[in-house]
């Protein structure tokens, strides 16, 4: 790769897209510095692909920005943008082999085809794909296929790596690996990387700084772990398997929930807190008793089991009452416990276990 | 098929249309004189009719490539106000008479027609009843064939490898280029096929603005009608010359495109 042009003193990327189409509207604010990935999360519709093709120049902005290491590039046509795009299913070219695919952008940007050809066959070495530059894309597997993209996309040496729901098309067993060894390989890119996903293990394992994006909008910025830790909406929480409410502090005591059909609920956290916060907790953190536990924890409440199914090695319950919330418990302890739907049980959670944020 | 009775009321039909289509090639095949097949072939008329007939086809269907596949692009890809009015106009050329066409283009480019006037005393040039005259007609009745072929082709290439080209920096030009033609070439081939057999076949729009001069604008169909007048022997030898140069290089494309 290049030694970075610029200083990290300013984003690689700083951006504002709107977008209005119909109903839909897209306003979302990114700014990337260099060298850093970020991954736009969100469920289908939410604007993230809309986003990425305003980014590429594919489809025109409302109103809005697009700067790349400090140059307006709003207006530049799609062509002339320092920018190279992963598709989703990669798109490349079927009548050309990977070395064509990969020696197609070189050449259209005014390299001699020795040149590009050159570049590409050292892209694709770097990929360690050199023995597959004659292969045509229909005979390579889905990692492959993705690598010799991301290898099309680099050979441009753009500024802005895009990259669309890079893991979509590989089926679930070959993800793990492909997701490993794709950051190792974007390690390298010094430009500013966005990409779009609506798997949360894609961006935490890609992703530098994850925004969440729902409709339309960004609604929680932050890296992995602090999203994952400290959910902002339901989508997020489901996503990352936490139990979330939004409630008011008072001291160590939240307030949840006083518009749900069940009414309030009280849960004791362990740092003070005031005002409108957010707590979490995973589904794990909850032990479920047929009697009324005794003991320090003070988070306890009569809950109605309202399902089961299994999860993983687990089993997960959804339970209701005051407050709604899934907890998750070994096969042995629900065998032991006899639960059913409609059972009545006693949920219980250590406060040390709850994370409680401003909301 | 797995179930029930057999489909007769499907099948008969079938099997009438099938015998509709193959009998009146059996029929050329029976008729025809084996014995003196190998001279009357090489009769000096047959080759000129059969030269100009193939030379005229393969123009014909060079000039409908490089204007036809363009107006194709422009129908399947650009947005402009009146698209629906001219690709109705593209498919008026299959639907009217050739000889209305071979009329229409007479009064266009003949000695007193609209531009053919102007190409007379200006340059000195005289279009019909010349082989350029034959071109012309068979493109005329032909390229819609190519335009109609080529426009679903590209309608139903996806698109998306034309952004992803347009990322990497390829302009509209080198993007039609590099891969939207490569990407429909199996549709432009069926399409240059279909052009080339309606151009090798066209009669009506020939004899009407090119005439029927031996050696100059006497192609085979035009030979196989004259010929059916005075010598429907010598019809059936052309006819099946006519047929055989057809099934050699339809089958040939066939191959050629179905399997790339």
């Amino acid at each position: 790769m290049a030694p970075p042009e610029h200083p990290d003193a300013q984003p690689a990327l700083d951006a504002r897209l709107c977008l209005r189409r119909g109903d839909f509207t897209l306003d979302v604010t990114l700014r990337v510095r260099p060298g850093e990935i970020l991954a736009l999360l969100g469920p289908n519709g939410a604007g993230k692909s809309s986003a990425l093709r305003a980014l590429a120049g594919l489809d025109p902005l409302t109103e809005g920005h697009v700067r790349v290491d400090g140059r307006d590039r709003t207006r530049t046509p799609v062509e002339d943008r320092p920018v190279g795009v992963v598709f989703q299913d990669y798109l490349l070219f079927p009548h050309m082999s990977a070395l064509d695919n990969v020696a197609f952008g070189p050449r259209r940007r005014g390299l001699s085809r020795v040149a590009a050809r050159a570049r590409a066959a050292e892209l694709l070495a770097h990929m360690n794909l050199a023995e597959y530059a004659r292969t045509r894309p229909r005979r390579l597997s889905g990692g492959q296929a993705q690598r010799v993209a991301l290898a099309r996309a680099l050979a441009v040496r753009p500024r802005l790596l895009l990259m669309d729901e890079p893991m979509a098309a590989l089926d679930a067993g070959t993800r793990v690996d492909v997701r490993a060894r794709l950051r190792r390989l974007l390690e390298g890119f010094d430009g500013a990387t966005v990409l779009v996903t609506h798997d949360p293990l894609d961006a935490m394992v890609l992703a530098d700084r994850v925004a969440v994006v729902e409709e339309g909008r960004v609604v929680q910025e932050g890296t992995p772990a602090e999203v994952a830790r400290r959910p902002r909406t339901a989508y997020v929480a489901r996503l990352v398997g936490l139990n979330l409410f939004r409630g008011t502090a008072e001291g160590t005591t939240v307030t949840v929930g006083p518009t749900e059909p069940e009414g309030p609920a009280r849960v004791e956290v362990h740092q003070a807190h005031h005002g409108p916060v957010l707590v979490a907790f995973p589904p794990r953190a909850v032990a479920l008793y047929t009697r009324r536990p005794h003991g320090s924890p003070r988070n306890v409440w009569r809950l109605t089991v309202e399902g089961v199914e299994r999860f993983g090695d687990q089993v997960r319950l959804y339970l209701t009452g005051r407050p709604s919330l899934t907890a998750d418990i070994s096969p042995a302890a629900l065998a032991e416990l006899g639960l059913d739907r409609g059972d009545r049980v006693w949920a219980q959670v250590k406060a040390a276990e709850v994370e409680c944020y401003p909301g | 098929m797995r179930r029930g009775r057999f489909p007769w009321i499907l099948v008969l039909p079938a099997l009438t249309g099938l015998a509709f289509l193959v009998l009146p090639l059996t029929g050329l095949l029976v008729r025809a004189p084996w014995s003196t097949m190998g001279d009357r072939v090489t009769e000096p008329e047959v080759l000129t009719a059969l030269w100009l007939s193939l030379s005229t086809a393969t123009v014909a269907t060079v000039v409908s490539l490089l204007l036809g596949v363009p107006l194709a692009w422009l129908l399947a890809r650009a947005e402009f106000p009146g698209r629906r009015l001219v690709r109705a106009l593209v498919t008026v050329p299959l639907v009217i008479p050739p000889v209305v066409g071979g009329v229409a283009l007479l009064l266009v480019l003949g000695r007193n027609g609209v531009l053919g006037r102007h190409l007379d005393t200006w340059f000195g040039i005289t279009v019909p009843f010349t082989p350029v005259a034959v071109v012309l007609a068979q493109v005329f009745v032909a390229m819609p064939f190519l335009v109609i072929s080529v426009e679903g082709a590209l309608r139903g290439s996806d698109r998306r490898y034309e952004e992803a080209a347009a990322t990497l920096g390829a302009g509209r030009v080198a993007v039609f280029a590099h891969v939207t033609l490569p990407l429909v070439l199996p549709g432009i081939g069926a399409g240059a096929a279909l052009c080339w057999a309606r151009a090798l076949g066209e009669f009506g729009a020939t004899i009407t603005f090119a005439g029927n001069f031996p050696g100059t604008t006497q192609t085979m169909p035009l030979a196989v009608y004259v010929a059916m007048q005075r010598d429907p022997e010598a019809a059936i030898v052309l006819s099946l010359v006519l047929l055989l140069v057809c099934v050699v290089v339809l089958a040939t494309l066939r191959e050629r495109w179905i399997d790339p």
